[in-house]
């Protein structure tokens, strides 16, 4: 991992997913799995967050939410799908209500399968998302000189 | 001088909710004198899957519904099929449904012990409850190999068979569990603090609970008894257990029921290992489902309602789900009416709110 300059904050948004992806990200921060131990925090405000976590579809009420919370974010931003809902749509791709995976509406840039994903493999996704991060933010900083 | 009302908008994104749901506050000062909800941010429609999936694939979809009570959800909708196609389990596979059951009832209690805590700011206490519930997560984990969904039901009984050895493992482990959750329940039952944010906050009447249809520890803590595991599905039949009430009527009755719950389920769980017999778990299931039934059991938070229909193809007409937090939503309006703003976060969750299935 790189080394991390400063410590990314996360937020997590529940696009319409079982809980099942939810509660594993929940479960992710408690000490059990712990992932603030890779130098994350997590928050509550868009507003202060650098990495979105999102798990579930996207269906026709919480689109507009989902973007409105990416907007809100700071450059430069990660986003990180879990569970396979947030990748395709999952199970429930063909409902009617479901347009598919999250990145129907906003760029997502890691992936993590699993229906749940299992913690193990959510944490993956964290570590790699503040190594992208990281990366952003230092190609942000050569653009500015 | 008159004061004027403002109105706060409440989620959908809000730091105390795992889950998205929106709520227009009207306040008089910090008193909310009235809450709005409107919901359908998790909509995915998944019933209308049964035109798309046949009726065994469909008891994938239909676990999906909300992974904190997947199993049950699941289950629900196994014996619906099995009563509509007359399919009798055998015994085995009915007790360890059970086990399953109040195993899944332990985690979601501990589970929404924790988000209480963290509700009223309480966060190491937050973490010792998650910590307590990975416990058994890994006891789901030894006996079907996932932590939230399971996949181990399927029409005709289920899958996967625990051996005794494990069974006497799992009640060794639950015997540490209890200990602990001794002291946990102590905090949340004796502590100072805890109290002075729990009692009297939130009332609701014997009659409004029953008025308003209140479901599950939020109609018990009310003082009525009814518990759907009382009509005998899987295997509660067979087992001896009362129904848990309070008169309380406020969150810390809702927090009372529930604790008392968890140690109603460890011992329901000692009792169906030491009445399960050996035998079979599953049986085949022939031919499609003909006809309709209705089917209630008691998930962890309150009555969950399942209907299904066949029409002799392996596509089923319908199905319907009512799940509990949708029976408890006209309930938490009226506790929100007259309270503080500050408890706004607290109330929603003394509902135990699982927004995913209220609308599935
Ligand atoms: S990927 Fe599976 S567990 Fe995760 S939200 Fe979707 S259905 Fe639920």
């Amino acid at each position: 991992m790189a080394n991390v300059s400063r410590s990314p904050w996360l937020l997590h948004y529940d696009g319409s997913s079982c809980n099942g992806c939810d509660i594993e990200v929940l479960a992710c921060l408690t000490p059990v799995y712990d992932a603030e131990r890779f130098g994350v925090v997590n928050t509550g405000n868009p507003m202060h967050a650098d990495i979105l976590l999102i798990t579930g579809g996207i269906n026709s009420q919480n689109a507009s939410v989902v973007e409105q919370i990416y907007n809100q974010m700071p450059n430069p931003k990660v986003v990180c799908a879990v569970g396979t809902c947030a990748c395709t749509g999952g199970v429930f791709k063909e409902c009617y209500n479901i347009k598919g995976g999250a990145d129907t509406v906003i760029p997502v840039d890691i992936y993590v399968p699993g229906c749940a994903a299992r913690p193990q493999s959510i944490i993956d996704g964290i570590v790699q998302a503040v190594a992208l991060f990281q990366k952003k933010h230092e190609e942000m900083k050569s653009e500015k000189k | 001088m008159a004061s004027k009302k403002s109105v706060v908008p409440f989620g959908p994104q809000h730091p105390v909710l795992p889950e998205p749901i929106h709520l227009d506050l009207v306040l008089d000062d910090e008193k909310v004198v009235e809450a709005i909800p409107s919901i359908g941010f998790v909509h995915r429609g998944l019933e209308s899957l049964v035109k798309k999936k046949d009726f065994k694939e469909m008891q994938y979809v239909v676990e999906r519904t909300c992974g904190i009570c997947s199993f049950m959800h699941g289950m629900t909708y196994c014996e619906t099929i099995e009563h509509i196609m007359d399919v009798e389990v055998p015994v085995r596979g009915r007790y360890l449904r059970t086990i399953w059951c109040e195993m899944s009832r332990l985690h979601s209690h501990m589970l929404w012990l924790g988000l209480l805590a963290d509700a009223f700011g309480f966060e190491s206490l937050f973490y010792q409850c998650w910590r307590m519930r990975e416990q058994i997560l890994d006891m789901f984990e030894a006996s079907t190999g996932g932590r939230v969904i399971f996949s181990v039901n399927a029409p005709g009984g289920v899958l996967k068979d625990m051996p005794s050895d494990m069974l006497h493992a799992f009640v060794e482990k639950l015997d540490g569990f209890e200990t602990e959750l001794h002291k946990i329940a102590d905090i949340f039952l004796n502590d100072y603090t805890v109290l002075t944010r729990l009692k009297g906050v939130g009332i609701l009447t014997p009659e409004e609970a029953h008025d308003l249809g209140a479901a599950g520890p939020m109609l018990r803590a009310s003082g009525i008894a009814r518990d759907t595991r009382k009509l005998g599905y899987a295997a509660y039949g067979d087992l001896d257990f009362d129904i848990i009430t309070s008169d309380d009527c406020d969150s810390f009755a809702r927090c009372d029921v529930r604790i008392r719950e968890m140690y109603q389920s460890i011992q329901l769980i000692k009792q169906a290992v030491d009445k399960i017999p050996e035998g079979d778990i599953a049986v085949p299931v022939k031919g499609n489902p003909e006809g309709e039934y209705f089917m209630r059991v008691e998930q962890p938070r309150g009555e969950a309602i399942y209907y299904a229909k066949g029409n002799g193809t392996k596509f089923l007409e319908r199905i319907r789900i009512r799940t509990p937090t949708f029976a408890n939503i006209p309930a938490l309006l009226k506790t929100l009416k007259g309270c503080q703003l500050s408890d706004v976060p607290l109330l929603i969750l003394t509902i135990d709110p699982c927004i995913s299935c209220t609308e599935r």
